[in-house]
């Protein structure tokens, strides 16, 4: 196949913009059922939800931010872990793959009563 | 040092019931030939100098307690290490160097002079080991002694809990200059491996310092933060954790929370103390053996 002038430029220009044009083409395809948004506040020492309820299978995004310090949001049992900025958000998707309960846990030292700082994920059929 | 089981005879006869000997090797039962070169050393942790709680009414006496335990072995040790946790952690900053400042006066009454301090995160991880440098000095080093080489090793100035890309180069340079069946020991805070993740009882990276450690035939691993004693291998490496000297904790993972074990007034200061380490050089083997915090 013979590509002409334009079509070269048209190609170039689709690399360059990258990332970019791929989120395009994700967003202008057939609708996805809507994740839940789940927002998770952190502030020493705990967090606000402190307890979350899911279903197995269930896609969420985790909206993580802290009020005051750098904090962590592990999840061990599935491999997930993210820092909590102040005054930024981390978007973590997450599909629960699991029932049970499980702990999840603030794993950058924050202060006196670090250790205690947890809450409690409850996925169900 | 006349013999290590001469002084393990006297503790028999002595009747401390209460003492626990581990091999701490992979080369464990091996006949003892106590050698010039053999020596041991202590080994206290998590004293947590600062903590106030139902957890142990004598949160004030126990540190000096197990000071005069070491004190009265009857055979004194080459040297003493502090693996992390000196003191309680603070938000402030004088009250923090306060702390460091008691234990200090405390530990100086070690009839033993040569003590190495390790920090834990109680100590360091809100200040990046600022205040910590300022009374014990470097958070990462290494020593030999009678032939062994002793790292100690920083996880936990970095709040966390990530040795660091620096100080794994330091290690590997570090490593570089050993013989492959050098005896090696680390010293560190928290546990080079996933010991219970879901109580941050790990170190994120620590597995990178477990891979460089890794081609070295003869490593044992010493280290705090989890108030209890533990041992694991990796492959060929021993991992053993101490007791602590403030409250203990509870089994790796045994339940939801991490909360320490409450106090128990008929069995005082159960579930702390401190051991001793014989080094055996001509086997690279250790042998532990724990003490509690009052000497019987």
């Amino acid at each position: 196949m013979k590509l002409n002038a334009r079509t070269l430029r048209i190609a170039a220009g689709a690399a360059a913009l990258g990332l970019a044009s791929i989120a395009t083409y994700v967003a202008a395809q057939p609708a996805q059922p809507k994740e839940r948004i789940i927002r998770i506040d952190a502030k020493r020492f705990d967090y606000t939800p402190g307890e979350l309820t899911l279903k197995k299978g269930e896609a969420v995004i985790l909206e993580l931010t802290s009020r005051d310090v750098l904090m962590g949001f592990n999840l061990p049992e599935f491999n997930l872990r993210a820092d909590m900025i102040p005054d930024k958000v981390t978007r973590v998707r997450f599909v629960p793959d699991k029932t049970g309960s499980f702990t999840f846990l603030c794993d950058i030292f924050c202060g006196t009563k670090h250790e205690e700082m947890n809450g409690r994920l409850t996925v169900i059929e | 040092m006349t013999s290590v089981i001469d002084r393990r005879q006297f503790l028999q006869l002595a009747g401390l019931g209460t003492i626990g000997v581990v091999f701490g090797s992979a080369l464990p039962g091996m006949a003892r030939a106590a050698g010039q070169d053999d020596f041991y050393f202590v080994q206290l942790s998590d004293t947590h100098w600062g903590f106030e709680g139902a957890p142990n009414p004598d949160a004030k006496g126990t540190l000096k307690k197990a000071v005069a335990s070491v004190n009265a072995l009857s055979e004194q040790p080459d040297f003493i290490v502090f693996t992390g946790d000196l003191t309680h952690t603070t938000d402030d900053p004088v009250e923090r160097r306060r702390r460091m400042a008691e234990f200090k006066d405390i530990v100086s009454a070690l009839r033993i002079k040569n003590v190495r301090f390790m920090p834990g995160e109680h100590d360091a991880s809100l200040d990046s080991g600022k205040a910590f440098k300022e009374f014990f000095g470097a958070t990462y080093y290494t020593f030999d002694h009678k032939g062994v080489h002793f790292i100690a090793l920083d996880n936990v100035s970095d709040p966390r809990a990530l040795i660091g890309e620096e100080q794994l180069a330091w290690l590997g340079a570090d490593l570089k200059q050993q013989r492959a069946d050098a005896p090696i020991v680390v010293l560190t805070h928290r546990p080079l491996f996933d010991l219970a993740p879901q109580w941050d009882w790990a170190t994120r990276d620590g597995a990178k310092a477990v891979e460089l450690l890794m081609p070295f035939k003869n490593v044992t691993v010493f280290y705090g933060h989890i108030h209890q004693e533990h041992h694991h291998m990796t492959a060929h490496i021993a991992h053993h954790a101490a007791k602590g000297l403030m409250f203990p904790l509870p089994a790796p993972g045994s339940q939801p929370n991490r909360a320490p074990l409450p106090w128990d007034p008929a069995q005082p200061y159960k579930g702390l103390g401190f051991r001793s380490v014989d080094a055996e050089l001509k086997e690279a083997a250790y042998r532990i053996t724990e003490y509690p915090v009052i000497k019987a």
